[in-house]
């Protein structure tokens, strides 16, 4: 698959990744974490809505819903945890907003495309498509009871 | 010229005191010239997010591990890391790092098998320093470049590998993993990936002593009479006994082998970094699962 099947943000960011410095990307990483919106009021009471995803290093959690038919992604990580909260950042970027089409479509090996695994290690991105992994399961079941109602 | 050492009375209980700083002595020696600070954390990312001012970051992952074969650098790659970092052969070292100097251990213990003559640990690491409300920075850090002699590693010492750990079966052994790993029941650590060990328990004959024990709340050491009794007692191990630590991968397993070695002058501990992640996946070890009844 190219990338110009992907959605057009996340095209745009796996392209900026791939084409940036090595010393750059890790810049760009950490601007993604701190570019991760705080968790809504109604989700801060609530932590048990949001799933934890045990792949990454250090605790992240998100949740998914449907907002007149478009994904809305919430996500949150601890500050002392910030490669985390930047792949949760990158796929908040890319993805929030978008019709679960788009989002199911995305191919599991594009973290890998981000060309981080020589700067972050392979090891660290393992969390990074899990997330992906966990939001699109997410997705797949929301889609799935929304049909069903 | 000799960095001072840390005459704080806390560090003087301790077989090596001048293996470790405190956080006040280091605010005070932060400019001293010959000092550098290192930090190592598991994220990689931490230290961007605000480090001690001067530090330079240094990462066990993708810095201080071979690219290709599952090892350290070469005496040409440590060389090279050093000099990049502006780390002189008789430049004091002090590391600091998230988990309680989780990694921070790890690295130091990386220069001990280069034999970095003076190699010092912040005591409670990164969490106290900025507990304390001490100054964090996000100032790059540029050192000039400094000579750094090849020194051939020596992996004799305090490194153990899976041959040395057949060999030493029914001899002191410390599994430093949560009991949930040693026992059996987890593969990984409760919350961490799994890093692909096949089979579940622990080398036999290795006493549990969950790594964090050894410090305090505050990510400080415990008390040398705390440690003396957690590995002398509990865990019926002696200063002049040859003792084996391993944990997944040996980074936690550095942070005890730090305290044995440094804080109650165990003479021979050696680290196993193959750890679970080797032996679990390696055919024919042998392995126990049971949870010692103790």
């Amino acid at each position: 698959m190219t990338s110009d099947a992907l959605p057009a943000r996340l095209a745009e960011i796996v392209e900026d990744f791939a084409s940036a410095p090595p010393r750059d990307r890790l810049e760009m990483l950490l601007e993604y974490s701190q570019s991760l919106p705080p968790l809504p009021e109604r989700l801060r009471e609530h932590p048990e809505r949001l799933e934890p995803v045990p792949e990454c290093q250090s605790p992240l959690f998100v949740t998914t819903e449907l907002d007149e038919g478009l994904v809305r992604i919430f996500a949150d990580a601890p500050p002392e945890a910030p490669t985390t909260r930047g792949f949760a950042g990158i796929f908040h970027a890319a993805l929030d907003g978008l019709a679960p089409a788009d989002i199911l479509a995305v191919p599991g090996d594009i973290t890998a495309r981000l060309n981080l695994a020589e700067v972050v290690s392979p090891l660290r991105l393992r969390g990074a498509a899990a997330l992906l992994g966990r939001i699109q399961r997410q997705v797949r079941e929301l889609v799935a009871t929304t049909a069903a109602r | 010229m000799a960095i001072p050492l840390d005459t704080d009375p806390k560090l003087a209980q301790y077989a090596d005191p001048s293996s470790l700083v405190t956080t006040e002595w280091l605010a005070h020696h932060l400019d001293d010239p010959g000092l550098v600070v290192v930090e190592s954390d598991e994220d990689i990312l931490l230290y961007e997010t605000g480090h001690i001012p001067g530090a330079v970051k240094v990462d066990w992952h993708t810095e201080l591990n071979d690219p290709i074969t599952r090892d350290y650098v070469d005496a040409t790659g440590f060389a090279q890391l050093m000099s990049a970092k502006g780390i002189a052969r008789n430049s004091t070292v002090v590391f600091y790092g998230d988990k309680s100097n989780w990694w921070a251990s790890y690295a130091l213990w990386v220069f001990t098998l280069f034999r970095h003559p003076d190699v010092r640990l912040l005591d409670g690491g990164r969490a106290k320093w900025q507990a304390e409300g001490r100054p964090m920075t996000t100032e790059p850090v540029s050192r000039p470049k400094t000579p750094y002699p090849l020194v051939e590693r020596d992996d004799s010492r305090i490194r153990a590998f899976r041959d040395d750990v057949l060999a030493h079966l029914g001899r002191p052994m410390v599994d430093v993993r949560s009991p949930d790993e040693y026992s059996g029941r987890l593969l990984h650590m409760a919350d961490y990936p799994q890093e692909g060990a096949l089979r579940g328990g622990h080398i036999p004959g290795a006493a549990n002593v969950p790594w964090a024990r050894a410090t305090n709340p505050d990510g400080t050491f415990r008390s040398r009479a705390e440690l003396e009794a957690l590995y002398g007692g509990e865990a019926g191990l002696g200063a002049g006994d040859d003792v084996v630590v391993y944990c997944r991968i040996g980074e936690r397993s550095s942070h005890t082998w730090f305290a044995l070695t440094h804080l109650l002058g165990y003479r021979r501990v050696r680290n196993y970094d193959g750890s679970w992640t080797e032996w679990g996946n390696a055919v024919r070890m042998p392995i126990e699962r049971e949870v010692d009844p103790a």
